[in-house]
Order: C-alpha cells, then structure tokens, then sequence
C-alpha cells in the first residue's frame, strides 16, 4: 500500500502568487484618476465595474479602488470597461511611483 | 452460493461494476460499449445500484465528471470504445496525472476512418502513455473478476485503470459466467480513501500551472514539481507490478479462480516455441496449441494480461527457454510493426534471450482469426529456416495484399 502521500498530485493550499510574481509578465499597468473614479466621487460604494471584470481578481473593492500591482497582469479590461474613464493603461516605466 | 449465469461480456462487466458499488457513473453510448451504460442506468433506475448516473454529451465529459467526482472522493466508473476513447484522451492524461483511481471498460474496437464497429485493440494501444494501468482479458468470467480487481488496484496505487476486452468477441458473445457473491466482493474490497481529502475546513487547489523547477508551498516548503509527479507515477508503476500480482493471488484465496496475474501461461512447461498476445486472440492461441501438440510440436501460449505495466520480468522468466516466439496481435504501430511485438523485444534486450520474435497483424476491423490460421501461420513461420529467420518483416494474416 502506497503512503498516503498528498504530493503525488497537484493539489495544494490556496495561496496569492501560487505561479509567482505574475505582475512582472506585463508592458503596462492600470493608473487611477481618482478623481474620475465613482466610488471615490461619490465617497461610497457604487460601480465597481473594475472589479467585476478584472480576470485576475486583483482589484480590490475599497474607496478609493485599488489595485494590486504584484499581479496585476496588465491585460486593460479594466481601462476598457470603465464607464468614467477614470482609468488609463501607462507603460510601467511612465509610472509615477 | 455464488450464482451462475450465462451472459455477454458487457453485462459481465456491468455486474461486475454493481458489486463494487461506484458512486457516480457517466458514460456516453458507442458500440460496442452501449449495453454496458445501458444496464447501469437501469440498475440505478430501478435502485439495484445506489449510484448517480450522470448523463453526458460526450466521453470527454463522461471523464471529466469522473473526475471531479473521483477527486471528492467517489468510486467511479466509466466504459467506452474506440473513437469514443480517443475523444478522452486529453483527460486520460489528466485522470493520471491527478493520480485518481478510476476505473473504466474499454471495449476494443476499430479505430475510424473509415468506421468500423468491429473489433481490434488499436484504440486502447494507442493510449498506452496515457499513465493508466492496461489489463486484457480473454473471456467473459475474467471480465467480471477483473473488473473487481481492478478497483482494488487502482485505489492501491492511486493510477487509473483501464480494464479491455474485445468489442463482439467478448462484449456480445454469451458465456456461463459465476457471478461473486456481494458479500465477498465487499471483504475482497475495502471503502475507496482519496489521497487528498477535500474539505471546506481546508481548501484546495487543484492542479495550478506549475513552473518548472520545484516550489515552495503556501507555508514555504519546498514541494515537488511537474517532474517529481512525473516521477512518482512512473514509480507508483513500477509498484504496481506487484499489486497487479497480490491482488490476483488474493482474489484467487477469495474466489478460486487465478488468472496469473500480470501474464498467464498454457502448456509451456516443455515449451520451446511460444506463441505471445492480448486478449482473446492469445485465448485462441491456445486451441492452435492443443492442435499442433498433437503433432510433437513443443508450443505453449504466454498470454500478456498486463500491457501496462508492462511485465518485463516475467516475459524474461516465460520466455527463457525460447527458441522462437510469434506475436499475433490485433494493433499496428503504423511506420514500424505491431507494437506488442515492439515491446516484447524490448523487455527481452539484454536479457541473454536472442530467439527470433515474428510479428504478425490480424483481425483488424473485426476480420475472424480462425483456430486453422493461426495454425497455419505458426506452421509458416517455423518453415521459414526453422522460424530462425525473422527478418521478413510484418506479416499481415488473412490480408490481401494483391
């Protein structure tokens, strides 16, 4: 009888960054305008659209929104989806921070 | 009292499949598997077995439900055939990889184009690296028994199993078959325990992408990789070798009936000249035997019940005083030669055994291989310089080639 042994199959805890880093795989990363922004306009939560569709689940839905640049992948859908525009794709090395 | 019965293969197999009390089925219809499916709906339908019959549009979905049901932790089971198996080739790689012990029929068939619903085991051959553990079996009864075994090895070694047969031959052929009893079955074998339990307490991921190299877990420690499980399956292989083994020699304390294990032997005691297949053409091999030993012949059949694993160990024993073997089978590796021949080549390499392996193709698409031809064709190639030349390539039995 084998050992019961649960690394014979990928099957592992849950964990954020399970493949690493995955924010470095991207050319451009998501900028607020916060003050474009609904949640942050309104002071309360509403939209949230970004996170709606956001693949990844990296956008968090707090006031103001933010987003976690660690994983972030840079794919836009946000930029895209926005109803206010209040986000833009910039290429990381445009980043003010 | 164990009960007989005179059925067809299928149903053999779907009794078989009752008695080990699977939790979830799914199978979608293909001949010459469809009765199999048939019978389990209707046993679940009329509350004989206990199970959920999950009905799918496709066989790569009927794997798919298995898998997911076999990773919560469920005895599960499935059949199909031919083309059928193809479509679940990608999740055959999965079911392996995720190390899940399900068990399925495959009821050999012709693999199209052009149809055919007839027998050969070209469709099972050609998923052999698929990581599943392959028994053949060669008539009704072994269908039934190994079926129960094979639940009992694959959730041993956590490899899925495919257990074969051949499609008419076997499937629809009615044969006396004593059915185990229920009780038995159950002491012979014990409640399925996943590798992983899975529970909302700790939650799981389920085979993520994995990078290359080895990885830390969650907790930071270093945890094996794509290549480790790789690893750990080809390993957990070559372990089952000797479940393949036990198992039978347990279940024939249990039952009474032995079906060699990993490979089965007939009149090879004296045996110079040996005659090599899967399934029921080596059990029609043996018919060929009884008549040439009437001759003085010294033949005798090495039935290979296990094509993965491949039993190489036992071949090198079976085979230590040939003088000649011939492999009839019902595949071909097309741009080489019939790919049993091609592994029983390679088991004997090195092994000191140099007696020439003739390779011959038959019963492709279900055409009949008779008693009298196999005869003839062993009768032709001990002709042949005494069977000591094989270098005349393939022969292709009751082929026109014109």
């Amino acid at each position: 009888m084998i050992k019961q042994d649960e690394n014979i199959s990928g099957i592992c805890t849950p964990a954020i960054g399970e493949a690493g880093k995955t924010g470095d795989w991207s050319d451009v990363k998501p900028a607020i305008d916060h003050s474009k922004c609904t949640p942050a306009v309104k002071g309360k939560a509403a939209c949230f659209l970004c996170w709606l569709y956001c693949p990844e689940g990296v956008v968090h839905m707090t006031i103001p929104v933010q987003i976690d640049l660690d994983y972030c992948k840079g794919c836009g859908i946000c930029a895209e989806e926005c109803p206010p525009n209040a986000i833009t794709m910039v290429r990381k090395e445009d980043m003010n921070e | 009292m164990s009960e007989i019965r005179i059925i067809t293969g299928n149903e053999a197999a779907a009794l078989a499949v009752t008695l080990c009390e699977p939790k979830v089925v799914a199978a979608y219809p293909i001949t010459p598997q469809t009765k199999i499916s048939e019978l389990l709906s209707m046993y679940v339908e009329t509350g004989t077995l206990k199970a959920e019959y999950v009905r799918v549009e496709s066989e790569h979905s009927a794997l798919t439900v298995l898998i997911s049901a076999s990773t919560v932790g469920a005895r599960v089971f499935t059949a199909t055939s031919s083309n059928g198996l193809l479509y679940m080739h990608e999740q055959l790689h999965w079911a392996a990889g995720s190390r899940l012990p399900i068990v399925m029929c495959c009821v050999n068939r012709g693999v199209g184009a052009p149809w055919s619903i007839f027998n050969d085991q070209q469709d099972s051959m050609s998923q052999r690296d698929t990581g599943w553990i392959q028994l053949y079996c060669r008539d009704n009864q072994e269908i039934i028994d190994t079926v129960i075994q094979a639940y009992r090895i694959a959730e041993q070694v956590y490899i899925p199993t495919m257990v074969c047969y051949d499609g008419f031959v076997l499937s629809h052929t009615m044969m006396p078959v004593e059915i185990p009893e229920a009780a038995q079955v159950k002491n012979f074998l014990p409640p399925y325990r996943p590798h992983t339990f899975l529970d909302p307490e700790r939650p799981r991921t389920i085979n993520p992408v994995f990078f290359p190299w080895r990885r830390e877990n969650a907790e930071g420690v270093l945890c094996d990789g794509y290549m480790e499980m790789r690893y750990k399956l080809q390993r957990d292989f070559d372990t089952s070798l000797e479940v393949i083994e036990d198992v039978n020699v347990q279940y024939t304390d249990l039952f009474g009936r032995n079906y060699g294990g990993l490979i089965w032997e007939y009149q090879t005691g004296d045996a110079d000249i040996f005659v090599t297949g899967m399934g029921s053409i080596a059990q029609e091999a043996t018919l060929a035997v009884d008549a040439l030993r009437e001759e003085g012949i010294k033949i005798g059949v090495v039935g290979i019940r296990s094509f993965r694993p491949f039993p190489k160990e036992k071949l090198i024993h079976a085979f230590s005083r040939a003088r000649i073997i011939i492999v009839f089978q019902k595949a071909i590796s097309y741009g080489n030669e019939g790919g049993l021949s091609t592994e029983v080549k390679a088991a004997l390499y090195g092994s000191g055994i140099d007696a020439p392996v003739h390779d011959y193709i038959a019963g492709l698409g279900g055409r009949d291989v008779k008693t009298r031809e196999l005869i003839a064709a062993i009768r032709d190639t001990l002709e042949r310089s005494g069977g000591g030349d094989c270098k005349n390539k393939t022969t292709w039995l009751n082929c026109h080639r014109g």
